[in-house]
């Protein structure tokens, strides 16, 4: 038989089986050297555990998932209005630009307890450092995009004396997509990263729901499976946003940006 | 007006003693040499061609005295005058440099020029003066054809059903109806720039502006469509302003071609094409054909080489 190493069989298959294999080790490793289950568990184990406290854990991964949505949407709607901000005015961009970069460099971790205790609700004080996490690569992605207009199609929509508007609208946004999109694959991780980190900090002050609460919980019960669980969930969630965000940048650019062009089979 | 055999000029300028002429001694008028007309300009203000005396009624391109000096004190556009009737298909021919493109911008309003005046003739209120074609493309990516062309009457806030039917024409115009669903990348050079041409026609602008527009494609492309755009200027009856660096489709396509030379960008004079319509692609082997082109590349001569010129080498020099 002759697999084509760039085949979309290949592209499935060649990760999938190096987890397995991966998995196999471990489970192997575990059994044979009988690890105690509090320090590593099997991926069984893990499984069960998964299964067994399904309720518990589906619960969380959905409020840590809620807090990670809304944070997403709040930092597209605010980064890609700094966005347009920015580009309409130089001066605006001169000024607040570095404050956009104050707020990417500092740890969530250090100002995430003084929001939390600032604002009252813990729901929103988690959206709103999940958002600070997520909302840089939107800003400067979009802002870079929306600069980034093929001169010739600028002039020309010079030439037919299109408007500032119609000119945003047709040419600026348009062609301001594919940045998005780039930034939205990175800001979507991120959320999910600043959800979690957020709800770390806040700890039983939070919504003491989430997956990082459980995480912290099992973790103080030495119920290690359970954590493995619960990390297992996030990393799955953030595979998933990732693979939701990368189908709604190919619907969007399939038919005309290189970056969703295949080569042809 | 002189009317003196240009054989003895040209004859000194081709026979080997072209470092001796110096510019100046080329005195303004015009000279025929059988029935081709070449029109020399050494002193461009002041000078009255034939063109001159037509009525006002018909220019469509007036340009009255036009310079262009940048900041750093390069010089464009330096004291041009060129008058352009409605129905001439005129070209600017000229070396890199020569600012044959930046004139073209100034008729566009896409440049100012920093002295002088360009009119264009009267337009119907609501209408597009005139249109444009770039040295590229330059279509939306993101877009279908139909897309492409349809914007500038979206931009001008046209009702939709004139749209579809001004879209529809300028598609069958130039053979594009049936690709008005394809996206731009899924053509080729030649057909992009049809598309290009297609956005051009939609808005029945008498004026059709032309940069440079075939001289990224091939050859064989390149000549179909010089063919192309001179049936849509009779069928049109456009007016059109071209720009190229090629000799031989300035002589193809025009009805007169006006020769430009660099450093300061300025017009040396003009030829006259006098030939009917339609041109058959056998024009371009005619032994008239060459003669245009013979004169062409002797008016060329006397602005001297390209901007790659050495500064000190004598000027009317080339190789």
């Amino acid at each position: 038989m002759n697999i084509r190493l760039d085949s979309r069989l290949m592209r499935v298959l060649a990760p999938t089986l190096v987890g397995l294999l991966g998995l196999a080790l471990w489970q192997l490793a575990v059994t044979a050297y009988d690890v105690p289950f509090y320090l590593v568990p099997s991926p069984a184990l893990v499984l069960k555990t998964l299964v067994q406290d399904a309720a518990l854990l589906f619960g969380s991964l959905g409020v840590t998932l809620r807090v990670t949505a809304w944070a997403l949407a709040s930092a597209v709607v605010f980064g890609v209005l700094l966005a347009f901000l920015f580009v309409q005015s130089r001066l605006l961009e001169l000024s607040l630009f570095p404050y956009a970069v104050l707020l990417q460099v500092t740890p969530i971790v250090a100002i995430a307890p003084l929001i939390i205790i600032w604002v009252s609700d813990p729901a929103i004080a988690l959206v709103i450092c999940a958002t600070i996490v997520a909302i840089f690569p939107i800003i400067s992605n979009t802002t870079t995009g929306l600069r980034s207009v093929d001169p010739g199609l600028a002039e020309f929509f010079r030439l037919c004396k299109a408007g500032r508007w119609q000119t945003l609208v047709r040419l600026r946004i348009p062609s301001a997509l594919p940045y998005f999109f780039a930034g939205l694959k990175v800001s979507g991780g991120l959320a999910l990263i600043g959800a979690v980190v957020a709800e770390f900090v806040a700890g039983t002050g939070g919504t003491a729901s989430g997956l990082a609460y459980q995480i912290l919980l099992a973790g103080l019960q030495l119920n290690i499976p359970r954590l493995f669980a619960a990390l297992l969930l996030i990393t799955l969630a953030g595979v998933a946003i990732f693979f939701l965000v990368s189908v709604l940048a190919h619907l969007a650019l399939r038919r005309w940006h290189e970056s969703e062009l295949r080569s042809e089979p | 007006m002189q009317a003196r055999p240009l054989r003895c000029r040209t004859g000194q300028m081709t026979k080997g003693s072209k470092h001796d002429v110096q510019q100046g001694e080329f005195q303004h008028g015009i000279w025929h040499y059988g029935n081709i007309y070449v029109t020399i300009y050494a002193d461009q203000t002041g000078f009255s061609s034939p063109e001159r005396r037509l009525s006002l009624a018909a220019v469509a391109i007036d340009i009255d005295g036009v310079s262009r000096t940048y900041p750093n004190g390069l010089r464009a556009i330096e004291r041009v005058d060129l008058r352009v009737q409605a129905g001439e298909f005129v070209t600017l021919l000229g070396p890199s440099g020569c600012g044959k493109s930046t004139l073209l911008r100034m008729i566009a309003g896409l440049v100012p020029p920093t002295a002088g005046a360009i009119r264009l003739q009267p337009f119907a209120p609501g209408r597009a003066p005139l249109s444009y074609v770039f040295q590229s493309p330059t279509l939306m990516p993101w877009a279908s054809v139909a897309r492409n062309v349809r914007l500038p009457l979206e931009l001008a806030d046209m009702p939709e059903a004139e749209i579809a039917r001004h879209v529809g024409e300028a598609l069958a115009l130039v053979g594009l109806a049936d690709v008005a669903d394809f996206y731009p990348r899924e053509l080729s050079g030649g057909m992009q720039m049809r598309v290009s041409i297609a956005r051009a026609l939609v808005n029945d602008a008498p004026l059709l502006l032309m940069d440079e527009p075939f001289g990224a494609l091939d050859e064989i492309t390149r000549g179909r469509l010089d063919q192309e755009i001179r049936a849509l200027w009779a069928r049109r009856a456009l007016t059109v302003l071209f720009v190229t660096h090629s000799v031989t489709e300035a002589v193809f396509l025009s009805t007169r071609v006006i020769v430009m030379a660099p450093r300061p960008g300025r017009i040396l004079g003009e030829v006259s094409i006098a030939e009917a319509h339609p041109r058959a692609d056998g024009f371009r082997l005619t032994p008239r054909f060459a003669e245009y082109c013979a004169r062409l590349t002797e008016l060329l001569a006397l602005g001297g080489a390209g901007e790659d010129d050495l500064p000190g080498r004598p000027s009317g020099a080339f190789v």
